[in-house]
């Protein structure tokens, strides 16, 4: 009953969020120099007379700015991002048939940060001042320094052109013709070099965060509560350490989906896999900005539930919260 | 054993500002060391590092990657420092303001943060850049806006905490104007957090930049170093150095900030420090 | 003679070398026998700490046992490896710490947690862990142990959370039971319920117990036999009675001459006058939760009233969650009052804004609790003095005069004044903040717990220097303190605050002989050692000087 409530009260705030968000878009049309309606059209419907009356017409561009606003919003709420003249396609439908690549692709990559990263993060501050530590800390460092996209360039060369273990590019092998068990496979060949270049640089960030989080807490009182009663160190790190060390993690992890899904874009250009972040910088080269501004709505709608699902889990692990709401 | 010290007994720090100093040497010397144009057709296209005379290669234009990566360091630095300069002319007084004041006002400016911070933030930089279109402006405008929501946090933290620490109510109790306990009371105490922070977010405005232009959205008047990745993509199999070398500056810039910026911390809060080397 | 069940000797503990000495313990030995408490005492810095860590194995990695030997029932404990040691800790020593409020695992629920203790040991089944958990919490006082096992900790009160500590502590009847500081952190009734029960428990199983304070009211209430250490060294044993009737060494004698007696002094006669500071029906309430939430409703304080004459000093006890610390911060608008009158001899403070109320501050001033966070780090204590006068129109270089003047009235040299706060020990600092309080030549001074985080010798120290500038000012001081103690030698009139309200007013040696409310009852029983510190107060006025 509790968690309907906070679930309905954080959907409601989300909402709110992307309300602000298609406020955010309609007033960067107008910052944009040069009649909005172009702007809108972009670069290939631009020279096209009719679909820019067609475009006036359909956001008021001759009427006050307010009016102008409703016209947009109202767009919005009925998921209308617009249409892409270059594409001939409405924005959503384009988002919508590259979105599942970029859920794979981001759901995988967060996964394997997660996991990772307080897997590594754990095993650091256990063996703290040792060379596994310092090889840990050192690596994150390294990772967390590293541009995502070059990371993403040298593993080509390295894993695909050079050694040919991984294929190059791509969501799944064209004209393979496989289907079924085969093809997920395929697709799993092609997800794993992108899904691991875009989760190292956040395996990085939330390892050393572990890390710093397990060291804080390995000096509190109940630890030296739990040295009193005789637990072995074992136990007293995974029971007592580990499990509150993790906390400050997931709420790091959740804030961190906005960047994840910018990482995605990188990662998706150089990779070419055919999701919403392939599709931001196609639009950007053909300056279709409806496009542009239809991926970053739906990506912060992404970002959205990303972080609704974080709370979601931090609010089952820590009982303290729940009491406090 | 103070601050200082405690710095320069740091490996990685030092080699951090070694670093540092190096690329701000490079910046200065570029007129003297590479006195042309980076754009300019200097020798034969695709020419492999340590072949001829040029040191790191040429690029698919026969422009001299050397000579890029040296002109490029000015304007990374320069969009780095600039950029986080701005971001914290937003984030100080927003998070001071909102700590120090509480209620209504903070509850606002919490909200207004926590929108930034949930919008993806490339994807925004992205839309603002090339919808203003991409200049130097535009650039550093677009990473301020992205970068200002933690300073923001880490400010009203502060300010929260030190505002009920008794010798800022003791500084109210004598009477002090508002201002002057901000200025002389609160803001001093900050000032370490603030240093550690800035010098973390100049590496990610340089990150932030570098992915920016590696797209295609850096000034097209300025030879960067995410714009040479970008543009020896295409030819990565015979052409691997006019990628990878670009890469490694910045790399080693954003390692470098990083050290520093860890190093500082270290040395202004020891008591961390000791607990990590137990 | 038999083994004794903890037997420490020539124990010797060495720091690292930065540290301002080289031994935490040096040379110590003492015994404790079963079914005996031996309590050790010293103030901070004393190794008082570092004795029980060591016996629990325990110690920082920085410490290191330079010499000696602990035998626990004849077995000698130093020397043992990791493995063996952890057999010994919570099966043959149990162990409970200063702060309940930290101390338990925020994430497991309480059953669990007791219920590790068997585990770590491997003893009993299951099964039957669950069933002696509720034994033990039963046994420690608990109500409704079905309900207090599958709660988490955040859901009990700092008493409570103690009671589980010790119930955890016991749970496979060590022979030891180490409590360091143990009720440091505890409102005074809920000290004084913890005391009986650890000393119930002891006698009913025979523990022996070594027990950790600074406070002798806890010694006398607690304590079998007293070792009373000095910069890590023993300098006094004995049977409780005879050290606190007859110390022996010098600085047992002050320790104990620096408890304040519960016997109030002769009252002081007061010539009447138009009060410092009236207060009228003061109230204030704090509201929780945000926009959605229903908001839960507390009386921080509740109509509140009382004056001060100038010269006079008024207590304000009571326990923590009382309002009293609200109260003082209401007189000075720290924090807003919701209503209520605060006059300053003729000026209501109580409607003016904060810019109108600037000219007013000087009338009232503060000594806050903290003597590290009172003073800002950043600044030289002459600056920190001079700021107020300086707020209020004084030239700089007059105010800076001003203040090398106030740190010599204070008892710190004026060269104190180009120095900055953390080259100051805790009660040195605590002056600087009374020099401050008075640069403003404030008509009243509301002294927060000023004295609470000082030890006992300093404390005294700073009571004599208080009680002096008052004699000299006439000023009117609000005293606020949670130690009846204090309050009894300081005080002309006590107030006694309960969940918002004034319960009971009345001058102190009228308070103490007859209580009138309950509650006053309550809490004057619980103040520990009452009886071994009620007449030592000739002994104090010749040895605080």
């Amino acid at each position: 009953m509790d968690l309907l409530r906070f679930v309905l009260m954080r959907l409601g705030k989300g909402v709110i969020v992307l309300f602000a968000i298609a406020v955010l878009n309609f007033f960067l049309v107008r910052a944009a120099p040069g009649d909005p309606a172009q702007v809108m059209a972009g670069e290939a419907g631009a020279g096209d007379e009719v679909f820019l009356d067609q475009l006036r017409q359909q956001f008021g561009l001759d009427r006050p700015l307010y009016e102008q606003l409703w016209a947009y919003l109202s767009n919005y709420a009925t998921l209308d991002l617009g249409f892409s003249y270059r594409q001939q396609q409405p924005v959503l439908d384009l988002i919508l048939e590259r979105l599942p690549a970029t859920l794979l692709l981001t759901g995988a990559a967060f996964f394997i940060s997660l996991v990772l990263g307080v897997v590594l993060g754990a095993l650091a501050a256990r063996r703290v001042g040792r060379w596994s530590d310092s090889a840990i800390t050192t690596l994150a460092l390294v990772f967390y320094a590293t541009p995502l996209f070059w990371i993403a360039l040298m593993s080509q060369i390295v894993f695909s052109l050079k050694l040919g273990w991984l294929p190059n590019v791509g969501f799944e092998t064209v004209g393979g013709g496989y289907t079924g068990i085969d093809r997920a496979l395929d697709i799993i060949q092609h997800l794993i070099m992108p899904a691991l270049t875009l989760g190292l640089f956040f395996t990085a960030i939330y390892a050393r965060m572990m890390r710093a989080s397990m060291l804080e807490v390995a000096g509190a009182d109940f630890v030296k509560t739990a040295y009193a009663k005789g637990l072995s160190p074992a136990v007293i790190t995974r029971r007592h350490i580990a499990r509150n060390a993790i906390l400050p993690v997931v709420t790091l992890a959740g804030l961190q989906a906005g960047q994840l899904v910018g990482g995605a874009i990188l990662t998706e250009t150089v990779f070419a896999w055919p999701g919403i972040g392939r599709l931001m910088f196609e639009a950007l080269a053909q300056r279709d900005y409806s496009v542009l501004l239809g991926v970053f709505f739906i990506s912060s709608a992404m970002v959205v539930i990303f972080n609704l699902v974080t709370d979601i889990i931090y609010r089952i692990v820590d009982p303290r919260i729940g009491a406090s709401a | 054993m103070n601050a200082f010290t405690r710095f320069a007994s740091n490996r990685g720090a030092i080699v951090g500002l070694g670093l540092l100093l190096l690329l701000v040497a490079v910046v200065l010397l570029a007129p003297l060391l590479y006195p042309q144009s980076p754009w300019r057709m200097v020798g034969r296209p695709m020419g492999a590092p340590l072949a001829g005379s040029f040191l790191l290669g040429t690029d698919t234009l026969g422009r001299d990657v050397a000579a890029g990566i040296v002109h490029g360091a000015r304007v990374s630095l320069l969009i780095g420092v600039v950029s986080t300069v701005v971001a914290l002319l937003i984030g100080v007084p927003l998070g001071a303001v909102a700590g120090y004041f509480g209620g209504l006002i903070d509850d606002l400016v919490m909200r207004f943060t926590e929108f930034f911070q949930t919008i993806p933030s490339f994807a925004l930089a992205i839309v603002v850049v090339a919808i203003l279109q991409p200049t130097l402006l535009s650039i550093v405008l677009a990473i301020a806006i992205v970068s200002w929501p933690p300073v923001t946090r880490l400010i009203r933290g502060e300010f929260l905490s030190l505002r009920s620490r008794e010798y800022v109510q003791a500084a109210i109790t004598v009477g002090q104007s508002t201002p002057r306990i901000i200025f002389t009371q609160i803001l001093p105490n900050t000032l370490a957090p603030i240093i550690v922070m800035a010098s973390l977010m100049v590496a990610t405005a340089i990150l932030l930049e570098s992915s920016l232009s590696f797209l295609g959205l850096g000034d097209p008047n300025l030879m960067t170093w995410g714009y040479m990745v970008g543009a020896g993509r295409s030819r990565i199999i015979d052409a691997w150095w006019i990628s990878f070398f670009p890469g490694v500056a910045i790399f080693l810039t954003v390692l470098a900030l990083n050290l520093v910026g860890e190093g500082i911390n270290d040395a202004l809060n020891p008591r961390l420090r000791k607990e990590d080397r137990k | 003679m038999t083994e004794r069940v903890l037997h420490v000797e020539g124990l010797s503990l060495s720091l690292p070398n930065a540290a301002d000495r080289r031994f935490a313990l040096k040379d110590a030995s003492f015994q404790i026998g079963a079914g005996e408490t031996v309590c050790v005492v010293g103030e901070s810095g004393s190794g008082k700490s570092m004795t029980a860590h060591a016996v629990m194995g325990l110690l920082p990695p920085a410490v290191k046992v330079a010499a000696g030997s602990i035998r626990l029932a004849g077995r000698e404990l130093l020397g043992l490896d990791e493995r063996d040691m952890r057999r010994l800790r919570g099966c043959d020593i149990g162990m409970i710490f200063q702060e309940p409020m930290t101390s338990l695992n925020p994430l497991m629920r309480i059953g669990d947690q007791i219920g590790e203790m068997f585990e770590a040991h491997g003893a009993l089944h299951p099964a039957a862990r669950n069933k002696r958990a509720l034994e033990l919490i039963e046994e420690v006082g608990l109500p409704d142990p079905a309900h207090i096992v599958r709660v988490y900790p955040h859901q009990l009160s700092g008493g409570q959370r103690q009671r589980v500590m010790i119930a955890m502590a016991l749970a496979l009847e060590p022979k030891l039971l180490i409590a360091d500081e143990p009720t440091t952190a505890l409102d005074v009734t809920t000290q004084a319920q913890i005391l009986r029960l650890i000393d119930r428990l002891r006698s009913e199983h025979g523990t022996a117990v070594l027990f950790i304070t600074h406070d002798f009211g806890v010694v006398a209430e607690i304590a079998d036999r007293i070792v009373v250490l000095q910069n890590g060294e023993i300098c006094e044993t004995g049977k409780t009675g005879d050290v606190l009737r007859t110390p022996s060494h010098d600085y047992t004698k002050r320790l104990i001459a620096a408890v304040p007696s519960l016997t109030p002094p002769e009252p002081r006669r007061l010539a009447t006058a138009t009060p410092a500071l009236k207060i009228d029906g003061l109230s204030k309430t704090y509201r929780s939760g945000g926009f959605f939430a229903k908001g839960r409703e507390v009386a921080a304080v509740d109509n509140v009233s009382f004056e001060i004459l100038p010269g006079e000093t008024l207590g304000l006890v009571g326990e923590s969650g009382s309002g009293k610390s609200t109260v003082g911060r209401c007189c000075l608008r720290l924090i807003e009052p919701d209503g209520g009158m605060i006059r300053l001899e003729t000026v209501e403070i109580q409607g003016m804004t904060q810019r109108m109320l600037r000219a007013h501050r000087s009338r009232i001033q503060m000594i806050f609790q903290d003597p590290y966070a009172s003073l800002n780090p950043r600044r030289s204590v002459g600056r920190i003095i001079a700021e107020g006068p300086v707020a209020q129109g004084v030239d700089r270089s007059t105010a800076m005069l001003q203040a090398r003047e106030l740190l010599d009235l204070v008892g710190l040299a004026p060269a104190a004044a180009d120095r900055y706060p953390h080259e100051f020990s805790g009660g040195q600092r605590q002056r600087i903040g009374i020099a401050r309080a008075l640069a403003l030549n404030p008509k009243v001074l509301v002294a927060d717990e000023a004295v609470s985080a000082l030890d006992v010798s300093v404390q005294a120290q700073i009571l004599d220097l208080i009680r002096e500038i008052q004699n000299r000012l006439q000023v009117a001081v609000l005293f606020i303190t949670h130690d009846l103690r204090v309050a009894a030698q300081i005080c002309d009139r006590i107030a006694v605050m309960q969940r918002g309200r004034i319960v009971e007013m009345a001058a102190t040696a009228e308070l103490f002989a007859n209580p009138a409310h309950d509650y006053t009852q309550m809490l004057l029983a619980a103040v520990p050692g009452r009886e071994a510190f009620a007449h030592t107060h000739e002994t104090e006025t010749n040895h605080v000087t």
